[in-house]
């Protein structure tokens, strides 16, 4: 089926086989490589992208649910070479090692303070549940987050 | 001289690639006319092949070939360790498979699905066999053997020649058999490969993106394995999602990948899904039966040891971690005059262990601690107590242990104490009293450990090379290989600091056996102290051959040019006549020369990083729920050079260490059936289960190195395990509980509660198989210390 999307702003149509996933979509139609896999079972949130400004876990949606959406991949976030605040905020903070989960991670957290009433350490941990982390211990990036938080309050 | 980088926690080099999607890993390659893999795996643990049809298979859409042993043309050779040559593996099953996954078909397709979707029309006619997991019952009588010609599930093993009893004289002896429990490395990234043929006139034959700890030897082994030309194979990894451990060989499937090449000619990739990477990808596990013994007063008499290492089916370095570092640590930070420590390497029905963080360093401290708590607990001293006043002093160094380690330096009361002081101990203890007073549901456990452990051993040494080019910029090319540590910040700050260049000037060049002659790799903890000293050495070669031309230039004495900053030498005391780095190497260039230097360092031995860490937990005695509250660890790997990186990789450890302490269990059924083959099933942690943690430093820097510097990599693992479990018992040991085995799950630790209620607790001892009684006597090892760690 022909499917029609906004993609980090630029607008996508391309003909897709029913079954594709949008992470496939992404990684291989498009090439934008900078979004995961880490598993099979919607459990890691690698794959973490925005759609219509709220994360979802690209591996399980079909890129035909996001025809006439609004995606925003890690690669659309930073305005050339100036950092978004939360990409800034990881690397002030040391929220990342081997980067893997960082581009889903990332997503997850503006799509967090987006959502969230009160930022509190607590309700940051608990919002990034659905994102798994094997490097950091999740110390520096719920540190990140809130960091983040402030600099936008 | 310029101000000194070295110790300040500069931000990493390697982010902004990182954090904008523009770093790729193996599977992210642009790479024209790919293949893609998918395995044909074993559904049963333990079955004879009595036939394979590939042909409805080979006729599916896109699909391009189907190889089974028969035509991948690779034969069987010793496997794993190589200790037992009648454990033989090919990459493709040749007649058994021995494990849930084992691999016996690979398909080749034009594109994954395809190739997925063609996996399921091959048929394979099974004759299933009796299979064995348990590791108790792997080493039991009659038990299903993983090889039988073997006669027995024993791939190796050792006990002590001597029969002196290390209990004699004790007032107190506490035992237990304490299960190490089989967990998964599971980075990120798991497994990933994309092999690449040369055409007519290129430098290799073959191309393979891999994503590695070691690259050099991964190429060593598909030289051997293929009979390869060294010169025309590149081994080369892009940006690699984590490793602790689980990336440093030539598995089944990257060797049937590059066999699938040499057949084809094209190029393939195989991408290791994660159910693949839950059964395939390593992990460790061990059965500790062990005692200790003391007298009244609190000192350690000695350490008995039996211990069962799990090989998996092919003999699986896992194993032989028991017999190593294992063996090696048994006598942890104490004095221990008299150790016993025999291993049985179990061979069973499961996936092939390796390395995981630690590496046979944490089932050492894991099980000393517990030892130590139940000696406390039976003597009636604190535990803390108990461990201070058994520590090696700081005037015993350097120290040979018992079992033959040399200990470099170490002050292991001063981290104890600073990890007391940090969490409040005092405070904390009276808060327990007063919960326990109260009849509170929620009791608070405060869990102590000390431990040292070994880092650089036995790996050999480092190379690393630095060249300042004519640009100004400089290059650093080094035989290790990160994974996310940060590396690439951590080496440039040196080279930073000995030629006075900008961070940002010096490139950094690692996993690319084409640009870097040679390298041991990362593992053991070894980066920082081997690679970053022959990196440190280079630069200062680099840096006299510079100060030569530039006291040619300004008509000096060598022995009076500096560093200046911003890339220059000049006379001390003359600033203004300063030459600039890129005028000296084009000066060199001019003259046919490099400003350039390799150095390979070697280390005098290994060194011991130390530490105490004490964690707090809540107990729910209704339901058997361990909450972590909060975890201090005062960890010392001697001098530190980027604070920043050095509490990352601290934290990283905790919470994998917590994480086996409380909920990871890589587990199979009794008819070794993996049931955790999923992150649904095996409960690595997110940030919603895990505190924030107090990590700090004491700093004994080791005089093995240039930088003073031991490995912070694996403390985490090694010194939060323990301390988390030793926190559940605690927490219960008022009713009686003696021992809760990891993973402390809420079924357990409930269990626990009510047998302890009902005044019978539970007795974490039993008599160890009958096999100890049959090991042959250990062999002396020439240099003891010389075991791989990772």
């Amino acid at each position: 089926m022909e499917i029609t999307l906004s993609v980090n702003d630029e607008t996508i149509r391309r003909d897709v086989e029913d079954r594709t996933l949008l992470v496939f979509f992404l990684r291989e139609t498009l090439e934008l490589t900078g979004t995961k896999i880490g598993c099979d079972t919607t459990s890691c949130g690698a794959c973490t992208v925005l759609l219509n400004g709220q994360s979802v876990k690209s591996c399980t949606v079909l890129a035909a649910q996001a025809d006439g959406c609004d995606i925003i991949t890690i690669e659309g976030l930073a305005d050339g070479d100036q950092l978004h605040p939360m990409q800034e905020a990881f690397r002030e903070n040391h929220g990342l090692q081997c980067g893997y989960c960082t581009p889903g991670m990332v997503l997850a957290s503006i799509s967090l303070l987006a959502e969230l009433d009160e930022v509190t350490e607590a309700s940051v941990r608990n919002g990034l549940e659905g994102n798994l982390c094997r490097c950091t211990g999740y110390h520096n990036i719920v540190k990140a987050v809130l960091a983040a938080a402030e600099a936008a309050s | 001289m310029p101000g000194s980088l070295l110790g300040n926690a500069v931000r990493r080099v390697e982010d902004p690639e990182l954090l904008v999607g523009d770093a790729r890993y193996v599977d992210d390659l642009p790479i024209d006319a790919l293949l893609h893999l998918s395995f044909v795996r074993s559904p049963y643990p333990h079955a004879k092949i009595v036939s394979i049809d590939v042909d409805a298979a080979r006729s599916m859409p896109g699909v391009v070939a189907v190889y089974t042993f028969a035509d991948l043309g690779v034969a069987s050779s010793a496997s794993g360790m190589g200790m037992n040559p009648k454990v033989q593996r090919a990459p493709l099953v040749e007649d058994e498979a021995r494990f849930a996954g084992d691999t016996v078909a690979v398909v080749v397709a034009e594109r994954l699905a395809q190739a997925v979707d063609a996996t399921e029309a091959v048929e394979v006619d099974y004759d299933v066999l009796p299979a064995v997991a348990d590791l108790d019952a792997a080493m039991a009588i009659d038990a299903p053997l993983v090889f039988a010609e073997l006669g027995s599930n024993l791939y190796t093993g050792s006990r002590e020649p001597s029969d002196e009893d290390p209990m004699a004289g004790a007032d107190v002896v506490v035992r237990g058999r304490f299960e190490n429990q089989r967990v998964a490395v599971a980075p990120m990234e798991g497994n990933a490969i994309a092999v690449v043929p040369g055409g007519i006139g290129d430098e290799f034959d073959l191309t393979v993106h891999v994503a590695t700890q070691m690259p050099h030897r991964l190429k060593d082994a598909a030289v051997a394995l293929f009979g390869l030309d060294p010169a025309r194979i590149r081994v080369v990894s892009p940006f690699v999602g984590g490793g602790f451990g689980g990336k440093t060989g030539l598995c089944a499937e990257f060797a049937t990948a590059i066999a699938v090449v040499r057949l084809l000619g094209r190029p393939v990739k195989w991408i290791e899904t994660r159910s693949e990477n839950l059964v395939g990808m390593d992990g460790r596990s061990q059965v500790q039966y062990v005692e200790m013994g003391f007298r009244s007063s609190g000192e350690i008499v000695g350490l008995r040891g039996r211990v069962i290492g799990d090989s998996g089916a092919y003999g699986g370095f896992g194993g032989f971690l028991a017999m190593g570092p294992t063996r090696n640590m048994a006598q942890g930070p104490y004095k221990i005059p008299k150790i016993r420590f025999d291993v049985a390497v179990a061979l069973t029905n499961t996936s092939m262990t390796g390395a995981f963080r630690g590496a046979g360093r944490p089932e050492a401290t894991a099980m000393l601690e517990r030892l130590m708590d139940m000696g406390a607990d039976d003597l009636g001293i604190d535990p803390a107590e108990l461990r201070r006043m058994n520590f090696l002093t700081p005037d015993q160094f350097p120290y040979t242990t018992v079992t033959g380690m040399l200990y470099d330096c170490g002050e292991y009361e001063r981290a104890l104490d600073a990890a007391l002081a940090a969490a409040d101990y005092a405070t904390l203890r009276k808060e327990q009293a007063v919960r326990r007073e109260r009849g509170d549901r929620l009791q608070l456990g405060i869990g102590v450990s000390s431990y040292v452990e070994i880092t650089a051993g036995g790996t050999g040494g480092e190379f690393g090379a630095v060249e300042v080019h004519p640009d100004g910029t400089a290059t650093i090319r080094v035989g290790t290989a990160g994974s996310g540590q940060g590396h690439a910040t951590s080496f440039s700050m040196i080279v930073a600091d000995r030629l006075g260049l900008p961070l940002e000037s010096i490139k950094f060049v690692q996993s690319d056996t084409a640009q870097v002659p040679r390298g041991g790799g990362t593992v053991g903890s070894r980066s920082l102290q081997l690679g970053g000293s022959a990196i440190s050495d280079a630069a200062k070669l680099v840096l006299d051959m510079g100060r030569e031309l530039a006291a040619e230039l300004l008509e000096a004495d060598p022995a009076d040019v500096v560093v200046n900053d911003e890339g220059s030498l000049g006379v001390v005391g003359v600033p203004a006549r300063a030459i600039p780095w890129s005028k000296l190497a084009a000066l060199s260039a001019e003259r046919g020369e490099t400003l350039a230097a390799g150095v390979d360092f070697t280390p005098p031995g290994a060194t011991f990083p130390f530490g105490s860490h004490v964690s707090l937990v809540e107990v729910d005695l209704d339901t058997g729920k361990v909450t972590p509250i909060r975890h201090i660890a005062v960890d010392d790997a001697g001098r530190i050079l980027n604070p920043l990186l050095v509490t990352g990789q601290q934290h990283g450890g905790i919470a994998q260490g917590m994480a086996q302490a409380l909920w990871e269990h890589l587990a199979y059924d009794e008819e070794a059936n993996p049931v955790t083959g999923t992150f649904a099933t095996y409960g690595i942690p997110s940030a919603a289960e895990v505190p924030s943690y107090e990590a700090s430093n004491t700093e004994t820097p080791t005089a093995y190195n240039p930088l003073g510097a031991k490995g912070i990599g694996e403390s985490g693992t090694i010194g939060a395990t323990p301390s988390v479990q030793n926190a559940v018992v605690d927490a219960l040991s008022y009713l009686g509980v003696r021992h809760v085995d990891m993973p402390c799950t809420p079924e357990r630790v409930w269990r626990a509660i009510v047998a302890a209620k009902s005044g019978a607790p539970e007795e974490p001892w039993r008599e160890p198989p009958a096999i100890f009684k049959t090991l042959p006597d250990r062999v002396e090892r020439a240099r003891p210390g010389d075991e791989e760690t990772h």
